[in-house]
């Protein structure tokens, strides 16, 4: 008890009562995150409309204008094959973001709901979905997603496998620890007193109760997804050049940064960061937002 | 209670849990096999009937079992042995998994303790209440909100709440919605676990009212799940006193509260706080911890060691209970032959 | 005592310590309240706690007695108000009371009363948003509310110690009991680190733990709530407060367990003459257990009095009405009224002078605008414009 919980009957809170409402506040409370919203929808626009901002064709190469630092006409300077670097990293968002849309998408259907089962029904099935989490956990994850994408091919949809199923165990993880949480809350005896069953409760009950902390944890991994994304590309395996794609952009770059010419890496690189940045501050952000007590 | 059928019937109802981990891994469990895995016996033979219209108080520490027994009888959770009538109906081997879905579902209801934790943070008081109207009466659209509405009206819950989320409403208001779910259906026993036990005594004084007008209007029967003593004196007919999985006393509240004949009812009769009780002739005080629940010795008083008036031959033999009074219990060596 | 820092401690600036105040030509001195302890004991030599602790041996009858004019707490005053969202709470007002020598006061209130914030504001753990506004606490010549933080700390534990509701959370999870004692006693009770565990397994026999060579090495989870409480008495014991603030200390505990707990709080409490602040829900534990009882109602102390006279005589009509809604000795259902309404808003701006007055059927209209609060009879303060 204390003064902080409202007396009596809680007042709808006039300026909270909306989830629009909410998150107009929380943004107000803490810039950062207005600032993580601002540079998402930047992306966003980026990833959309990239094929028509982009000042130059990304593909179009012009030896007479290879290796310019920046200028007035070409902002982030031209690769060795004279290829504007602005319209490249421009394009690249699109295929970044996607990349690491689906994997997070994949890797929530997979992971989440198994942690989700794995958490509401303990026994075998929390055993099994454990053991698989264990297995992945136990090579370094990078190294496992090198193999995957190796033994599969090298295709942006292996780089979308393989991105979800090295975030396999941190989702069954955390799904399976906030259903176990949840359980055994009076609200789950309630609902099978209301007549739901086993399937019903997971889907109506629980998911829901679970999803704020997914979406936040979704959000942290889509940073993460694009930083892996890039690095398969860095390396070699995944997309293959001329395709834009950040890690490859950075990969490229990287041998000319010895002879002077920094921003063909660094610009790309800068995209790379900045995108993981975002999604980091979002997640930090979306935690407020969507967590329905803290809207008080 | 010869007249007619009781509304439930519960005979010989046990519920044991298999206690994992602590003594013996998986090499000592295929060696012994499974019957050496200790069992924790929650709900140990408990028999007691609840007449139609009648509110029979559960009450007992916690540990004793209550919780379990009212989540078998409730069929939450499957009974290891024993059985389980409603009316006529035998509900024993209808396994817990497949009663959720059937509408036999809707006769045993049931009100939580805390209001605020048993409704989905994420239901309005709406659709908490609507929930059970959907999945076991197939109510919809116009039909549904009606009932919605006339259910809440009953318990007393504004309308202009109903669009609220859990954590937009007070303790009372939360109890309200609590009720209102479990009686949307019409249930004919609703089970009351300690309803309320987080409410401040002004809140608690308007839930019992309601609940005992409620049980007048709808002729629901009630077992009313509580620690509070002088609450269940208040609203209840007939009282069961549980001691680790095993009743020890049952009778009508009035004796069982004026002339409690088991130790450990009297006990906890005596430790209620009284006001004005000052200078109150020396009570009872329990020391020590109640008994393993697990794998108990059937051959000994589960309060002996606790009992103030413990005995020899409460060691060699398990007390069955004796007749007291009219239709008054107690299962207690000291009491026999009445 | 060799921790102990000496009487009038250097961090409290002087303008804090009550100047001229009925006190101040005692012979106590400001910062020191001397019932329990006597002579100092030179460093070194391990005090024997346990000799000067149980059956209390009433201190030297001059320091005693002196001792009584002052009380051990006296709150005057205190305001605490709470930024939230919505506007500024006004958690309390004016709220006054004091706790006498080996007094033991109940604090009663439903939620939203404020009892707890009281209790907290006093320990000095109100969270971020909490502020208190206005008021005293003087406690042996130390204010609480605006001793520098280092005074407070040397006082909390040591003179002033608190009891949580809930006490497996209080207790550290990874240490076993005993020497969770120990660590106190080391810490506020000047024990030396050898005679320390044999000094706690002592505490435990003290709170009536059975085989408590064998409990003291055992850890928290392996104990009941009861049990644990009971090791929270024994923490909150060891070094001889001089109060002790218990917020709820049976809630959530079984009655049977509720009964043995309160007796050994308050039987301990007795007889080594510690003073008391007992914050509950429970009238009727309240009635059993304590000597005088103040009553709370959003954020005002509504009436404060012994035990007998409150209860025999309720004079503010929300006690009356309290005592009607709590289920003892109500012949039936029907007998046990409701308080009608309900708590006004505190983040009002227009807040009337009397909190109660939406509830109250004796309101009058001056109730609006100011608030009368009187000695009614010897001791029993009541804060009502008509009472009963």
């Amino acid at each position: 008890m204390s003064a902080s919980t409202a007396p009596a009957p809680a007042p709808a809170s006039p300026p909270g009562s909306t989830l629009l409402g909410h998150a107009r506040y929380v943004v107000a409370e803490n810039p950062v995150t207005g600032l993580a919203f601002g540079m998402a929808i930047l992306l966003v626009v980026a990833a959309l409309f990239g094929q028509w901002i982009a000042p130059y064709d990304p593909l179009a190469s012009d030896t007479a204008a290879a290796l310019q630092g920046p200028s007035a006409a070409h902002w982030f300077g031209t690769d060795q094959l004279g290829r504007d670097i602005l319209s490249r990293v421009l394009v690249a968002t699109s295929l970044d973001l996607r990349i690491a849309v689906f994997s997070v998408a994949l890797v929530f259907a997979l992971g989440g709901l198994a942690g989700l089962a794995a958490g509401y029904f303990g026994g075998w099935v929390d055993m099994v979905v454990g053991r698989l989490a264990d297995v992945i956990m136990a090579f370094p994850l990078f190294v496992l997603a090198m193999g995957i994408v190796a033994a599969l091919g090298n295709t942006v949809t292996n780089i979308v496998i393989a991105t979800a199923i090295i975030n396999f165990p941190l989702y069954a993880r955390i799904a399976r620890a906030e259903t176990r949480q949840r359980a055994e809350a009076g609200f789950v005896e309630a609902a099978r007193l209301c007549g739901h069953g086993n399937l019903s409760i997971l889907l109506t009950q629980l998911l829901p109760n679970i999803m704020p902390i997914m979406v936040v944890q979704m959000s942290l991994t889509m940073g993460y997804a694009i930083l892996n994304a890039a690095g398969l590309s860095f390396i070699g395996l995944g997309v293959r050049p001329p395709t834009p794609e950040w890690g490859i952009m950075v990969a490229e770059g990287a041998s000319f940064i010895v002879s002077g010419e920094w921003w063909i890496a660094l610009f790309p690189g800068l995209a790379l960061m900045f995108a993981v940045f975002c999604f980091n501050l979002l997640g930090d952000g979306l935690r407020d937002v969507i967590d329905p007590r803290k809207r008080t | 209670m010869s007249e007619t059928l009781p509304l439930l019937d519960v005979a010989e109802l046990s519920r044991q849990f298999t206690v994992r981990g602590t003594t013996g891994g998986l090499l000592a469990r295929l060696r012994g096999g499974a019957a050496a895995a200790p069992k924790l016996h929650a709900v140990d033979d408990v028999s007691f009937t609840i007449g139609r219209g009648e509110t029979v108080g559960l009450v007992g520490e916690s540990g004793c079992g209550k919780s379990t027994l009212v989540r078998v009888l409730t069929r939450l959770l499957d009974p290891t042995s024993g059985s389980i009538r409603l009316g006529s109906q035998d509900l024993t081997h209808l396994p817990a998994r497949r009663f959720a879905r059937r509408p036999e579902r809707a006769r045993i209801q049931m009100v939580f303790q805390d209001a605020g934790e048993s409704v989905n943070p994420r239901y309005t008081a709406f659709d908490a209440i609507a929930d059970p109207l959907r999945r076991l009466r197939r109510l919809r659209g116009a039909a549904l909100r009606s009932r919605v509405e006339t259910v809440a009206t009953q318990c007393g819950l504004p309308l202009a709440l109903l669009p609220r989320f859990p954590h937009q409403l007070s303790g009372g208001q939360r109890a309200r919605v609590g009720i209102a779910r479990a009686i949307a259906v019409e249930p004919e026993l609703l089970v009351l676990d300690e309803p309320t036990a987080a409410l401040d005594v002004s809140v608690q004084v308007v839930v019992l009212h309601l609940l005992a007008r409620l049980k007048q209007e709808l002729g629901m029967s009630y077992l009313f799940v509580s620690h509070d003593l002088n609450v269940v004196r208040l609203l209840c007919d007939r009282v069961l006193v549980m001691y680790l999985g095993r009743i020890v006393e049952e009778g009508p509240a009035g004796a069982v509260f004026a002339n409690p004949r088991h130790p450990y009812t009297r006990a906890l009769v005596e430790a209620i706080p009284q006001i004005g009780a000052e200078g109150a002739p020396e009570r009872i005080r329990l020391g020590g911890e109640p008994r393993s629940p697990i794998d108990p010795d059937p051959n000994v008083c589960r309060f002996y060691g606790r009992c103030p008036r413990g005995f020899a031959r409460c060691a060699e033999q398990m007390p069955p209970l004796h007749e007291v009074g009219p239709r008054h219990r107690a299962a207690c060596h000291l009491v026999e032959g009445g | 005592m060799s921790e102990r820092p000496p009487r009038a401690d250097p961090a409290v600036p002087p303008q804090l310590t009550p100047a001229g105040g009925p006190a101040a030509d005692l012979a106590v001195e400001p910062g020191e309240a001397p019932p329990l302890d006597t002579a100092p004991t030179p460093p070194g030599t391990a005090p024997n706690l346990l000799d000067s602790l149980p059956p209390g041996p009433i201190p030297p009858a001059a320091a005693f007695s002196a001792a009584q004019a002052e009380p051990c707490l006296a709150v005057r005053d205190l305001a605490v108000s709470f930024r939230t969202r919505g506007g500024t709470v006004k958690a309390l007002e004016q709220v006054g009371f004091t706790v006498g020598r080996g007094e033991i006061v109940a604090l009663v209130g439903e939620s939203g009363s404020g009892k707890s914030v009281t209790a907290y504001a006093l320990m000095g753990i109100l969270d971020a948003a909490g502020e208190v506004t206005a008021g005293t606490a003087q406690f042996g010549g130390t204010d609480l509310l605006h001793a520098p933080e280092r005074t407070l700390r040397g006082i909390r534990g040591r003179d002033i110690s608190m009891i949580f509701q809930n006490p497996r959370t209080a207790l550290n999870p990874i240490r076993p009991v005993g020497k969770q004692i120990a660590d106190v006693l080391i810490r506020h009770g000047g024990a030396g680190r050898r005679e320390a565990p044999a000094a706690a397994i002592e505490m435990l026999r003290r709170v009536r733990i059975t085989d408590p060579e064998r409990r003291a090495r055992a850890y928290p989870y392996e104990m009941s709530g009861g049990m644990c409480q009971r090791v929270m008495i024994a923490i909150a014991l060891a070094c001889r407060p001089k109060l002790l603030i218990a917020d709820e200390p049976t809630t959530g505990i079984d009655v049977t367990t509720q009964a043995v707990i309160m007796d050994l709080l308050t039987g301990l409490a007795r007889e080594s003459g510690v003073s008391a602040l007992v914050i509950t829900h429970d009238l009727a534990l309240a009635s059993e257990y304590c000597d005088r009882v103040v009553v709370m109602h959003a954020g005002h102390v509504v009436e404060d009095a012994p035990v007998r006279d409150l209860f025999a005589h309720p004079r503010h009509p929300y006690t009356a009405r309290l005592l009607a809604a709590t289920p003892t000795g109500h012949a039936s259902l029907a007998d046990l009224a409701s308080i009608p309404g309900s708590l006004p808003d505190l983040r009002r701006p227009d807040l009337p002078a009397c909190r109660y007055i939406g509830r109250c059927d004796r309101a009058l209209d001056s109730c609006q605008v100011s608030l009368q609060r009187r000695e009614i009879a010897p001791s029993h303060l009541v804060a009502c414009n008509n009472p009963l």
